[in-house]
């Protein structure tokens, strides 16, 4: 017999189903959100239902957004030469942050996983090819993250993208800044060395 | 024996997933079995140790026991098998002998010899040029130390001694049948001569005798097959890797002709 109201334990039950979020951490949140009071808690649930109904999927760009093209697909300014292709909405966060990219984005959702049988076919990169075929693109940029999963997803799209005449880039690896040279690994510092530049 | 608070041991990165805000829970092959780890801020551009625990890493690691899951606290890379991040086929083939590794060896189980298989076949698939066979070589010497190794040198219906001939494949007895029994079993696959000389071959030999091996298309083909089947009956399931293979293999076979496809 538990002393728990049904109304927080399905909280507790609904928030536990989140990636990173364990019981005990769900039992935190439920019973913060009880203190914190009726307003907080509206304007969380708030913000959750309108998760769905107020974003759609670009159907240029495959990116999450408010409207169908995004933001950045129908920006006029931007070159539409270049395509930045990244593994998640999120990296697009990142690079638009940074303020030094020009062009468009093609979202992945994912990278290549034989473990987890997540193959080309469950990724967006058919959408990516009829994007190419229309002819005016003449960068493709791979920004998959610098893990053997997304350097297995940048040979794919390379061995896709490089029979069209189209230039395939990738990222370049190196030191970050902050980072410690005694501490990095041999691939980093060799892939450093290999793609030093002229000051 | 309990474990110290603080310990250091080699480890293979199996598995990774994404936790929390810039944390990974890994999942270790040690010698000492498979170990599911939180490495904290690994994700972070400045991790000091993110280099040295990508997928498939063979690394020297420290680890601190923590309330649910042990943590990194240092770690330096020994492998990174470089030849599987340039080489999709080469990248597949280690994520199958990883998934079968995770399949076959329950958590904390000491097998020093499974960890030693790993980082043998890890390093063929980064370097070797045949794939195919070293991963039938892995998958036999798995199955040995798994203790579901198919008999080839004796009939599993009857116990005769096998002799060159028409001889079947029992998938539910886990091997060979003579020809007297084979007929009678139903289910049973007949398989070519070569083949059986090769699985006998591969069951026998050490690593420097089978890099020496030359094998055709044709027997190639039916060792995976007949491997394949013995596997997914063993462990009552369908590899995901396996399938994410086949489809690879199609798409890059122009590419890869003769190497693993």
């Amino acid at each position: 017999m538990t002393a728990m109201p049904k109304a927080v334990g399905r909280l507790i039950d609904g928030l536990s189903r989140l990636p990173g979020i364990g019981p005990k951490t769900a039992s935190r949140l439920t019973y913060y959100l009880l203190r914190a009071g009726q307003g907080e808690a509206e304007a969380l649930a708030e913000a959750m239902l309108s998760l769905h109904q107020e974003t759609v999927l670009c159907s240029v760009c495959c990116n999450i957004s408010e409207a169908d093209p995004c933001a950045v697909c129908g920006d006029q300014q931007r070159s539409q030469e270049t395509i930045c292709v990244v593994e998640e909405p999120l990296d697009v966060v990142a690079i638009e942050n940074t303020g030094s990219y020009k062009g468009v984005y093609h979202v992945l959702h994912g990278h290549i996983s034989p473990m987890e049988r997540i193959g080309p076919d469950e990724l967006r990169i058919q959408q990516l090819v009829k994007r190419l075929e229309r002819g005016s693109v003449t960068e493709v940029i791979v920004a998959t993250n610098p893990t053997l999963e997304g350097d297995a997803t940048a040979i794919y799209l390379a061995r896709l993208v490089q029979p069209l005449g189209i230039r395939v880039t990738r990222l370049a690896l190196g030191l970050p800044r902050g980072g410690d040279l005694e501490y990095a690994d041999r691939m980093t510092l060799a892939e450093a060395i290999a793609g030093r530049r002229q000051i | 024996m309990p474990r110290p608070r603080v310990y250091r041991t080699e480890a293979v990165v199996l598995r990774q997933q994404d936790y929390g805000e810039a944390d990974r829970i890994l999942t270790l092959l040690t010698p000492g079995g498979k170990r599911t780890v939180l490495a904290r801020g690994i994700r972070r551009p400045t991790s000091r140790r993110a280099g040295h625990l990508g997928l498939f890493h063979r690394a020297e690691v420290m680890l601190a026991q923590g309330r649910q899951l042990d943590i990194v606290t240092q770690a330096e890379s020994l492998d990174a098998h470089e030849g599987l991040w340039h080489d999709l086929l080469r990248f597949t083939y280690a994520s199958y002998a990883a998934e079968l590794v995770d399949l076959f060896l329950p958590e904390e189980e000491e097998n020093p010899a499974v960890y030693d298989l790993l980082t043998l076949a890890l390093e063929a698939f980064a370097s070797e040029d045949d794939l195919r066979l070293w991963a039938r070589y892995f998958e036999l010497s798995l199955l040995q130390l798994a203790g579901f190794h198919p008999e080839f040198f004796q009939c599993v219906n009857c116990g005769a001694t096998i002799e060159p001939g028409p001889n079947r494949f029992d998938v539910t007895q886990g091997g060979l049948l003579c020809p007297r029994c084979g007929p009678e079993v139903a289910g049973a696959r007949t398989v070519s001569l070569g083949t059986q000389k090769v699985l006998r071959y591969l069951a026998s030999h050490d690593r420097e005798a089978i890099a020496q091996l030359g094998i055709r298309d044709a027997t190639h083909r039916e060792m995976e097959e007949l491997l394949h089947a013995f596997l997914q009956y063993t462990l009552e399931r369908e590899l995901k890797s396996t399938a994410f293979l086949r489809r690879l293999r199609s798409e890059l076979s122009m590419y890869e002709k003769g190497r693993g496809a």
